[in-house]
């Protein structure tokens, strides 16, 4: 088969490719690299984190102590039950089955919905109990309670972290509902078959990495100090 | 050379540059040599933007009052000299402009792996751009290029968060094009091009882009840390608050450390292809080479703390940065032996193109050796904050990279455009910029060693003579830099055509009509030799 002809035959084969194998291994290796990136850009919070974690432990105790743990950990099993919906998004890609892939995208999409729906409810509630680091931070009663072990100031370094991280969390998990979206228009017109569906796996791995990113999240923020 | 005197050949017709026509066919092209291009003029643009806040800071300074601005002015100048120097010009020189050109067509493929993406990091550049410029007009920074916290988030009321923004977005362009070049360099290789038969530039353009995609990603994280910090005033590096201004300083430095080798390695990879082209040999020591691009890359990032030398790191810790910071001065050495071996024995000419190279290996040498007065924790001691630093990586960034990227310009113009320049003014104007850039910061380094601190607008009466002789160099240094861009210019409507391999250089990029086609090749090619078989070209050409 001549180049033109391959190009002639997929319309998925981008020009810059000799075959579709090839452009599947690309697209596998761009968005491996990417999550790298990624990584290294929630690398630095991590590190930070850590390091104040070690400093004002007693603070984020008592911060971690505030957030509602089954809030949490409903996200949680909320997540882990899209990864597996996306999952079964990719091998419904694999195996051809348009409406399955359909299905399942939109499935996945209604649970990020879900978790950015119960992530609201908790910001909300952190500004009823005032514990928004600068913009709204007077915790009184039993919140100051909890948080004056450890040092306001500090509290207030923990909550810091609690919505960067979070919130840069929930931003990558929005910016993942828009390509899911993206996807389920393309499903839809059928542009997807078992030789072609890189972007869906694509997009599957990105989901994961979200995924994996909260997993890490979650302990780190609810579960502090022995709660339990 | 024999190539020279052959009658120039009919151009191709149909190439990249005249594919199609107006403004739309640049502004949403997906070529990769288009996108070059578009990068090029884009830089261009803030290098002089960035040199004239050079020009006026040299100025102020042949007078130990201050000859021309207010010191809140000098703060400003300084910043943003740094800001556009380094996130505008230095870091997307060379592998934005040359490497977007040259990857694909050195690895035989029609295009990097993702041309939209391609793209897309060219506006992402411009967007951060003119946030940046958007900053200097609103009233300018006076952190340093640096941010150090808690002056930048904390007390200064210039336009830090807008600056950030600016690089932050910068950077995504950055990540974008190191995770393309990496991906094209594993997967869109020609036939029989293994790894080690890979020119040195694709191995200097990998390791790069390994550390544009690790280390780009923790600036980014920073600089969004600082404007929250900035806007909201809570304490993440601010001691008042309860923050740690080290952590930022760590934070900073393990990007921007090997930031200076996202700067440097490019430039070598240039060399690595001048030299073996005008000395007519194989490069010396191949693997050696290629291998040393790969430590300089690993071990830049492990050497951030000796910026911190004097800030409050542990002196524990400072003893092991300094140890690590001396190891990499090894496969930095290894480079500048291996070319110079590759000259012996050469025959050499003196073409525009190794002029430059030959300037890069003097003053990378002479940057080089004054980092280990920099790594050696007592010595840094006295002259950490000195003009002796500041001579010392414009010995690497400017006479080390801009000198290979200038090099490198020369050295694949006439593919680029398919002209040739005036070999004349070319080797003029290296002349003129070695000359002036020496005779700016030589003086430089001994204003440090006497003690000169650096950024500040005044300085004691005694430093005159050395300064006004570095205001002096810096003249003689712009108008080097102004003529390449005159005859460049020039050369590209009244220059000679360029045949397709003008220097009688190897390597797939030589293989194809000057200019390029847009899809670089006609038929994908099948590589059967290692690189640099300069020898067998010989044999072959007589």
């Amino acid at each position: 088969m001549t180049d033109a002809e391959a190009h002639a035959q997929n319309a998925g084969l981008a020009h810059q490719f000799e075959d579709l194998e090839q452009q599947q291994e690309t697209d596998a290796l761009g968005i491996w690299v990417f999550l790298v990136t990624e990584i290294m850009f929630f690398g630095g919070l991590f590190a930070s984190y850590a390091i104040y974690r070690w400093l004002y432990f007693a603070a984020f105790q008592g911060g971690s102590h505030i957030l509602d743990i089954r809030l949490g950990a409903a996200n949680t099993i909320v997540l882990l039950a899209s990864s597996l919906t996306m999952a079964l998004s990719v091998r419904s890609a694999q195996a051809g089955n348009r409406r399955a892939l359909v299905l399942f995208l939109v499935a996945t999409m209604i649970l990020g919905g879900i978790f950015l729906g119960v992530k609201a409810i908790e910001y909300n509630q952190k500004f009823v109990e005032h514990v928004v680091p600068s913009l709204d931070w007077a915790p009184e009663g039993q919140t100051l309670a909890r948080l004056a072990p450890g040092g306001l100031e500090h509290a207030q370094i923990y909550f810091f972290f609690y919505f960067a991280m979070t919130g840069l969390h929930a931003l990558h998990m929005i910016i993942g509902v828009g390509l899911l979206l993206w996807l389920v228009v393309r499903a839809r017109k059928g542009n997807f078959n078992p030789h072609y569906f890189a972007p869906v796996e694509v997009v599957g791995l990105y989901w994961h990495f979200v995924d994996i990113v909260w997993i890490f999240l979650f302990p780190l923020l609810y579960l502090i100090g022995g709660r339990y | 050379m024999s190539t020279a005197t052959l009658e120039p050949r009919v151009r191709a017709s149909r190439n990249y540059l005249n594919a199609d026509y107006g403004w739309k066919s640049w502004l949403f092209t997906v070529d990769h040599k288009r996108i070059a291009l578009l990068y090029l003029v884009s830089i261009t643009f803030f290098f002089m933007i960035g040199g004239s806040f050079a020009v006026l800071m040299r100025i102020n300074l042949t007078e130990p009052q201050g000859a021309l601005v207010q010191p809140e002015t000098y703060n400003k100048l300084f910043t943003l000299h740094g800001i556009v120097m380094v996130w505008f010009f230095l870091i997307p020189s060379i592998p934005a402009v040359l490497g977007n050109f040259l990857v694909p067509l050195m690895v035989g493929s029609r295009d990097l792996a993702f041309p939209k993406l391609n793209l897309l990091s060219w506006y992402i550049f411009i967007v951060g751009g003119l946030f940046t410029l958007y900053s200097a007009i609103a009233g300018g920074v006076d952190t340093g290029w640096t941010f150090y916290t808690p002056y930048s988030s904390m007390y200064t009321n210039t336009q830090v968060t807008a600056v950030a923004i600016g690089v932050f977005i910068t950077g995504f362009s950055s990540i974008l094009t190191g995770l393309n070049f990496i991906v094209t360099i594993h997967k869109m290789r020609a036939p029989g091009l293994t790894w080690f038969r890979m020119p040195l530039f694709l191995w200097s353009m990998y390791a790069t882009s390994i550390i544009l995609v690790l280390a780009t990603p923790v600036l980014a994280i920073t600089l969004v840390l600082i404007a929250l910090e900035h806007l909201f005033h809570v304490g993440i590096f601010s001691p008042g608050l309860g923050g740690d201004p080290l952590l930022f300083q760590h934070l900073f430095w393990f990007y921007s450390h090997p930031a200076v080798y996202i700067m440097i390695l490019p430039a070598m990879g240039v060399v690595s292809e001048i030299i073996p082209c005008f000395a007519r040999k194989r490069i010396f020591g191949y693997k050696i080479v290629a291998f040393s691009s790969v430590a300089i890359a690993v071990l830049g990032f492990l050497v951030w703390g000796h910026h911190m030398f004097v800030t409050g790191q542990s002196v524990y810790a400072g003893l092991i940065f300094s140890l690590l910071s001396f190891l990499i001065a090894i496969p930095s050495a290894i480079k500048v032996f291996n070319w110079t071996s590759t000259l012996y024995k050469g025959s050499i000419s003196y073409e525009a193109p190794m002029l430059y190279a030959m300037g890069f290996i003097g003053l990378f040498t002479m940057g080089g050796l004054t980092g280990l007065f920099l790594a050696s924790l007592a010595t840094d001691v006295h002259l950490n904050g000195t003009y002796f630093i500041v001579a010392h990586f414009h010995y690497i960034m400017v006479g080390g990279a801009v000198m290979g990227y200038l090099g490198g310009i020369h050295f694949w113009w006439p593919k680029i455009s398919g002209r040739k320049y005036p070999n004349g003014w070319a080797a003029l104007a290296a002349a003129i910029i070695f000359i002036g850039f020496n005779l700016t910061f030589f003086p430089q380094f001994i204003l440090g060693y006497l003690g000169m601190p650096r950024r500040y607008a005044f300085y004691p009466a005694e430093f005159q003579v050395l300064n006004v002789m570095s205001s002096a160099g810096a003249t003689v240094l712009g108008v080097g830099y102004l003529i390449p861009l005159v005859y460049l210019i020039w050369s590209m409507r009244y220059g000679p055509i360029a045949e397709p391999n003008p220097w009688g250089a190897t390597g797939l990029e030589w293989k194809t009509s000057s200019p390029p086609p847009t899809e670089n090749f006609a038929e994908i090619p099948v590589v059967t030799e290692e690189a640099y078989a300069y020898a067998a070209e010989e044999a072959a050409g007589d």
